[in-house]
């Protein structure tokens, strides 16, 4: 059982060749911060990046990041931060989720897993922001695509390719990502006491006016009291965020408290306690318990996803809030992972995925963790770890067995 | 581009031409399929007008089922397939093949759904992109990406080439703008990508597909995005005395975190040639001019055009005209949309190139231009999205004079060239197409392009998609995957393992 430490990019080369001569699977970590995610592996090797970490090019005029895929996330944020940027797509960080300390993330992962946030809808996920990779492919060889720029259609998005991978198609070594300022002034508008069918329609009636909603996310009552020490009481609150310079937001503040007037009293929370609290919905703490109790993402049209909860409540004792106007669903399971379940209703109600995010080992390995892909999709996703992997060395059936 | 060689036509597959029409008849009935040489000329071509082929018979199916049973037949037979959409290409993406069928898809243009609480319109691919917009408006919603060719250029067009437009620095490419996407292999096979749902279960194979230039498979179907369409919109007409100046003023006004709908540069040529057109009022002792559009919120708007004009005035803006009006605004539109058209006025042909750069670079990328200006002897005149540093040098020659097309060629590969050494790249939104084919070694070493074609050969191991596109060379899929793996000791042995 060796763990290889790589500390330039010649070494990765070297590690895969090694291991491609040796037949032998390897684990591709940075940290390990999301080792529990995923189908468990069984590799008798692992290459940590954590030790292949670093900037290597940030230009805040031209909103361009680039550093080697060990690097922290925390570190490149607070480095953004101190030239008032960051990464737009907010990526959420799975740690409290998973009984692990925050802030153990790094940008490979990150990549390689598509982290986004609540500002999803607005701004995209990882895949929307990066703009260039190096990456070891699973020949052992070290191939670039992308660049630097914004605007780029040069052959094919490897960049996107890498995006979701969880580290089956190559070693991505370093990442280049678009970095934007962050907003000027922020708040949140608060709709009291709707029912999750209710909440549905008026995010979509603010997610569809000229209020530029940057997050709307809508937390049932035993949720909403488990979210920024209780501040929110209890009671099933609607959350609308606005973003931007502060004329503008205050003056969307007014036009949506009007036009959501028949939903009753709207709330204002401070800029503060606004963050504090997409940063909880972005990860999950209502779920953050310390247990190995199921917790399913599941990604669904909006105004579809309340009515698999609906009918998961019929049979099942379900935890569930809202996040991207309601598409996106977390949902803790008090005992059984009911995935024929879940996936059934997902199906039934117009499409979409559910990840089993949470669960023990044990049911991780007996269990699809990523929603199983119809014959022709699975052997296309076959057919591509084949292309860039053809040994099958790089985390063997972490996401699907045979990929 | 010069002497562009495409892929030897297959005699085998033209002696055959007769049972191949038949076989498409038979999928396709009535007028699907087109054999006659004088109604196949009108497809010879795309907006790459250099370069022109007949193909070797045109099909325009109408049903997914057909597209399927087409593709099918054409695998199973080992014929190639060229898909098109409205051909307004400007890479040479739809280039027919002597020896390929040309795939029309422009009879799936029907509209299939519009869901206006989950924000997302269900089209056919044979949709014009301003069809979608012109769907939804009378709600107030809008779909984003505007590539200037809207008016004619099909959804699904705008997949294969991952399209921008003016509107793309705030809202996103077509890559983030489609949902889901239904396609058809080579095999026949039909798969859905994505929804009305957000991101992958898998695979980013919408990533992949978006800006594939049809050589991955057919899209059948498209799920976009549609937005509610700014309350506000007003424009800055803003001029230099140099690029310098210009440029340092896009830097500074992104840097402050205002992303204008639409920042747009124009060089002292092209100021010239528009003013002279559409008189928009341009000034014309300027060397660069920049149209800044801010949209949003009236009291947004007006907030930023303030801040906006400052940083302009800070960086030695000699003009600086705010819009007070719709008819103002679109007066410092028009001559900027019709920059293409008249320089056309003011030469016999032109040829537009596409390259990206790091904004930075603009100076030096623009001093390095009038000097391959004076050595080719061929004017140049810019455009350029300013606010993500996408060049689009239009290079004016003349057709009839005997190897002036030859010389804009080179020039046009000199200026992509420059751009890939300042750290930009070929194209940022036209494609690669067969026009910059051969200059993608410039780019990309040979691993890297052979592992680009090992995605092309995941989708289509037999290369029959759109053949003689972006690849320089395409290598056989089995030699390709062939490994060679050196028996390697264990490397490292002095560092911890554990």
């Amino acid at each position: 059982m060796s763990t290889f430490n790589p500390h330039s990019e010649d070494e990765i080369v070297e590690i895969v060749q090694w291991a491609l001569s040796e037949q032998a699977p390897i684990e591709i970590i940075g940290q390990g911060s999301k080792r529990e995610l995923g189908r468990p592996l069984q590799t008798e090797h692992t290459i940590a990046l954590s030790t292949y970490s670093g900037v290597t090019l940030y230009e805040p005029d031209e909103l361009v990041l680039a550093a080697k895929a060990g690097t922290p996330v925390a570190e490149l944020e607070a480095l953004l931060a101190a030239s008032g940027q960051a990464f737009q797509f907010e990526p959420m960080d799975y740690g409290p989720l998973l009984g692990r300390a925050a802030g153990q993330g790094s940008l490979g992962g990150l990549l390689t897993t598509n982290l986004c946030g609540p500002r999803r809808l607005k701004a995209g996920s990882a895949r929307d922001h990066v703009l260039g990779v190096r990456v070891v492919s699973g020949r052992g060889e070290l191939f670039k695509s992308g660049g630097r720029v914004v605007k780029n259609v040069t052959g094919y998005d490897l960049s996107k390719g890498m995006a979701h991978s969880w580290g089956t198609l190559g070693v991505a070594t370093e990442i280049t990502f678009k970095v934007l300022p962050k907003p000027e002034a922020e708040t949140t508008l608060v709709l009291r006491g709707l029912a999750d069918d209710e909440a549905a329609r008026a995010m979509a009636i603010a997610m569809g006016s000229s209020g530029e909603v940057a997050s709307a996310a809508h937390l049932p009552g035993n949720v909403a009291s488990r979210v920024i020490g209780g501040t929110l009481q209890g009671e099933a609150s609607t959350l609308l965020r606005l973003e931007g310079f502060a004329p503008s937001v205050a003056d969307r503040a007014e036009m949506l408290k009007k036009l959501l007037a028949s939903a009753g009293t709207v709330d204002t929370l401070s800029e503060d306690i606004s963050r504090n609290l997409w940063r909880e919905i972005r990860d999950v703490i209502p779920f953050a318990d310390g247990t190995e109790r199921p917790v399913w993402r599941v990604s669904m049209a909006p105004m579809e996803a309340y009515k698999l909860v609906a009918s998961l409540r019929m049979g099942a004792a379900v935890d569930a809030f809202y996040d991207w106007q309601g598409g996106l669903i977390w949902l803790r399971m008090e005992g059984d992972p009911e995935a024929e379940a879940v996936r059934a209703l997902v199906a039934k109600y117009g499409g979409g995925h559910a990840t089993l995010v949470r669960a023990s080992v044990a049911l991780r390995a007996a269990l699809p963790v990523f929603e199983p892909q119809p014959a022709p999709l699975a052997a296309l996703s076959k057919r591509l770890k084949q292309q860039f992997d053809p040994s099958g060395i790089f985390n063997p059936g972490r996401m699907v067995a045979g990929v | 581009m010069p002497g562009l060689v495409m892929p030897k036509a297959d005699e085998a597959t033209m002696s055959r031409r007769a049972a191949i029409v038949a076989a498409l008849q038979a999928i396709v009935p009535g007028e699907g399929v087109v054999d006659a040489t004088n109604e196949m000329r009108v497809f010879e071509s795309d907006a790459l007008t250099a370069y022109h082929q007949l193909p070797l018979v045109v099909v325009l199916p109408q049903t997914v089922a057909q597209v399927s049973l087409i593709l099918k037949y054409c695998y199973e037979n080992n014929v190639k397939v060229v898909p098109r959409g409205s051909g307004t290409s400007l890479s040479g993406g739809a280039l027919p093949l002597e020896d390929a069928v040309l795939l029309v898809m422009t009879r799936f243009n029907r509209i299939l759904e519009i869901d206006y609480p989950n924000r997302a319109a269900v089209v056919q691919p044979g949709v014009t992109n301003l069809g979608i917009t012109k769907a939804v408006e009378h709600e107030g919603f809008y779909y984003a990406p505007d590539p200037s060719s809207q008016i004619a250029c099909s959804i699904g067009g705008n997949v294969a080439e991952n399209s921008g437009g003016v509107h793309c620095l705030k809202y996103g490419l077509t890559a983030n703008n489609v949902l889901g996407l239904e396609m058809v292999l080579i095999t026949g096979e039909v798969i859905r990508l994505g929804g009305k749902h957000l991101d992958s279960e898998g695979y980013d194979f919408l990533g992949l597909m978006t800006g594939s230039e049809g050589l991955l498979g057919v899209v059948t179907e498209v799920t976009v995005r549609i937005l509610q369409k700014p309350t506000t919109a007003r424009a800055l007409m803003v001029g230099f005395p140099t690029s310098e100046q210009a440029g340092q003023c896009v830097a500074e006004i992104i840097a402050a975190g205002i992303i204008p709908g639409g920042m747009e540069m124009m060089d002292r040529p092209a100021i010239h040639a528009a003013e002279d057109f559409v008189h928009a009022g341009y000034p014309l002792d300027v060397e660069a001019l920049l149209i800044i559009e801010l949209d949003g919120p009236a009291v947004e708007v007006d907030h930023l055009i303030t801040m906006v004009e400052a940083i302009g005035r800070k960086n030695g803006a000699t003009t600086c005209v705010i819009s007070q009006s719709e008819e103002e605004r679109m007066a410092f539109w028009a001559g900027r949309k019709a920059a293409f058209p008249a320089v056309g006025r003011i030469s016999p042909d032109y040829l537009c190139m596409d390259g990206t750069i790091p904004r930075k670079e603009l100076p030096k990328v623009l001093a390095g231009m009038r000097e391959l200006s004076e050595k080719y002897g061929l004017r140049v005149a810019n455009v350029f999205h300013a606010g993500d540093g996408n060049l689009h040098p239009l290079i004016l020659y003349d057709a009839n004079i005997p190897d002036e097309l030859h010389k804009a060629e080179s020039f046009g590969a000199d200026i992509l060239r420059l751009c890939v050494k300042v750290g930009g790249v070929l194209t940022g939104e036209h494609g690669v197409g067969v026009e910059k084919r051969d200059l993608m070694p410039e780019m990309f070493n040979e691993i890297d392009l052979n592992q680009q074609i090992r995605v092309k050969c995941a989708f289509d191991e037999r290369h029959l998609l759109n053949p003689g596109k972006v690849f320089p060379q395409l290598h056989r899929c089995a030699e390709l995957g062939r490994m060679h793996v050196h028996r390697g000791k264990v490397p490292f042995p002095d560092i911890p393992r554990f």
